[in-house]
């Protein structure tokens, strides 16, 4: 089953919500699919000042979009760049097996806000 | 959040707890009166002897005759049984069956693999409230059509087949009729001669009884061939050992179920009813799946737009209440169950789907509990969510 860890990221998740005037979004999924993340960066002098996210989606989505969020904020975009599925699967603790289908959404989800970012820069 | 010792179970369509009268019943048989009901010494005769009183008690609880009682291992092997034991009648000849797309995996697959070995199945849709089309069903008969099977309640979204005009149509083309009532028995009133099946598939563990526990009704002059070979128990349709503790409680537990049936039924009805209200009462963009009257009591299937099965499920657990969701997250893929998307349901709510079933233990004060967190539930799953595109 879950970790403490992800339950405890899971219903108390941290960065959630929409960041106004951010530098850049990325957005992945569908409601066809059942899970949209939404990543939104707030960028000054080439670091992450604020990451924020809305998702819809299962326990992993969440707790993975939150974590995303948390180890991104207070990196360089080039250093955000470099966090791995595995990254964010470790400071969760490990997902069961079976259940990482949408654990690199959200990696996805920011991956394209900092794309969104250069593109507008 | 609820105390460990608080929780509150209301996912009965999965399982339900043993009636500790049915665990008194169970008990003599397993130390005591440990006996072989094939031996003839007096350890068998005993084993016997509640062997035959299971058996009527059984078959008394849904309208039938004991012989007509073929005990099992539970509704799946029920329901293999009844359609492998038809095809295997004449299994060298190219066979039709009529099921639905909503039955049981139980069914389902079992038809496939008919699919596999040559046979033709038929599949017919059901309509956005859950609801087999009569019409469809006889429209699919063919010369060769040998079987129709179709549930008597649908264990997701607990909607209620139109069982008896499909006896009818069964009758009037001599084709048999199989319906799996695994979900109906103890909630509604299952009369094998009212409903007029020829096979009907009951699992123990749905009332109360042990799990591994279950009986196939086979009405008189129903032909059929075994699927497994052995001692010949069980008029030679389910060879083995007969599991008499189980057996025993199975029976204890049916004839329980058939008391209570109609007082269970209603409380049950009046606390599902309640949570549709209160549900309804207190959150937007939530649909009730199924039918609105032709549904077991004991079942509430809500879907909930901008949040996700998997996480409502979660946090219920953690405020210490059991339900199910229709929403399944697996490595491959998500997707919704094959009954939330045969009913057409819009992709906005599809993943967001809960089945709430009832148990006759269940009271209001659980009921206004479920009602209050799930609001705090939906609320909190949204302010995560939205406004996400979706």
């Amino acid at each position: 089953m879950y970790s403490k860890k992800i339950i405890e990221e899971f219903t108390n998740p941290k960065n959630v919500g929409i960041i106004e005037n951010a530098d850049g979004v990325g957005e992945v999924g569908s409601t066809i699919d059942g899970d949209v993340i939404t990543v939104y960066v707030k960028v000054n002098d080439d670091v992450l000042t604020d990451v924020k996210f809305k998702t819809f989606g299962c326990v992993v989505a969440i707790s993975t979009s939150t974590m995303v969020t948390q180890l991104a904020k207070g990196k360089t975009v080039d250093e955000a760049l470099t966090i791995s599925n595995e990254d964010v699967q470790n400071a969760l603790g490990g997902l069961p097996s079976g259940k990482d289908r949408c654990s690199g959404f959200a990696l996805d989800a920011l991956h394209k806000a900092i794309e969104d970012y250069r593109n507008k820069a | 959040m609820m105390d460990i010792m608080k929780r509150i179970y209301m996912d009965h369509s999965a399982t339900t707890p043993v009636d500790p009268l049915v665990v008194d019943a169970m008990l003599p048989y397993f130390s005591e009166r440990f006996g072989n009901s094939s031996s003839l010494h007096s350890f068998g005769q005993e084993a016997d002897e509640a062997l035959s009183l299971a058996r009527a008690q059984v078959a008394d609880s849904i309208g039938a005759q004991a012989e007509e009682v073929i005990f099992t291992s539970g509704g799946t092997e029920s329901d293999n049984i009844a359609i492998q034991g038809v095809i295997s009648r004449d299994s060298g000849k190219k066979q039709h069956i009529i099921t639905s797309v909503i039955e049981h995996p139980a069914v389902l697959s079992t038809c496939d693999f008919m699919k596999g070995i040559g046979h033709d199945i038929t599949y017919v849709p059901v309509s956005s409230e859950g609801i087999v089309n009569v019409d469809d069903i006889e429209k699919a008969i063919r010369d060769d059509t040998v079987l129709i099977s179709v549930m008597h309640a649908n264990n997701e979204i607990g909607t209620i087949q139109p069982i008896e005009e499909i006896a009818k149509i069964a009758k009037d083309n001599d084709v048999y009729l199989h319906t799996d009532a695994v979900q109906s028995v103890g909630k509604i009133p299952v009369d094998v001669n009212k409903l007029g099946v020829d096979m009907l598939s009951i699992s123990s563990h749905k009332l109360h009884g042990p799990k591994g526990v279950g009986a196939l009704y086979v009405r008189e002059g129903t032909l059929l061939k075994p699927v497994t070979f052995g001692g010949g128990h069980e008029s030679g349709l389910r060879p083995g050992t007969e599991n008499i503790p189980g057996i025993v409680g199975f029976a204890k537990a049916s004839s329980i179920a058939k008391e209570r049936l109609a007082i269970d039924s209603s409380q049950m009805g009046r606390l599902r009813d309640s949570i549709i209200k209160k549900v309804f009462d207190t959150i937007d963009d939530v649909r009730l799946n199924g039918h609105a009257t032709k549904r077991l009591p004991n079942n509430a299937n809500l879907s909930f737009r901008y949040v996700e099965g998997e996480s409502m499920l979660m946090l219920l657990d953690i405020a210490g209440i059991a339900i199910s969701t229709g929403s399944a997250c697996s490595s491959r893929s998500r997707h919704a169950s094959h009954v939330l998307d045969s009913i057409g349901l819009d992709p906005d709510y599809v993943h967001g789907s809960i089945r709430i079933s009832l148990g006759r233990d269940n009271t209001m004060e659980e009921v206004d509990y479920l009602a209050g967190t799930l609001r705090e539930t939906v609320s909190k799953l949204r302010q995560i969510s939205s406004p996400a595109k979706c």
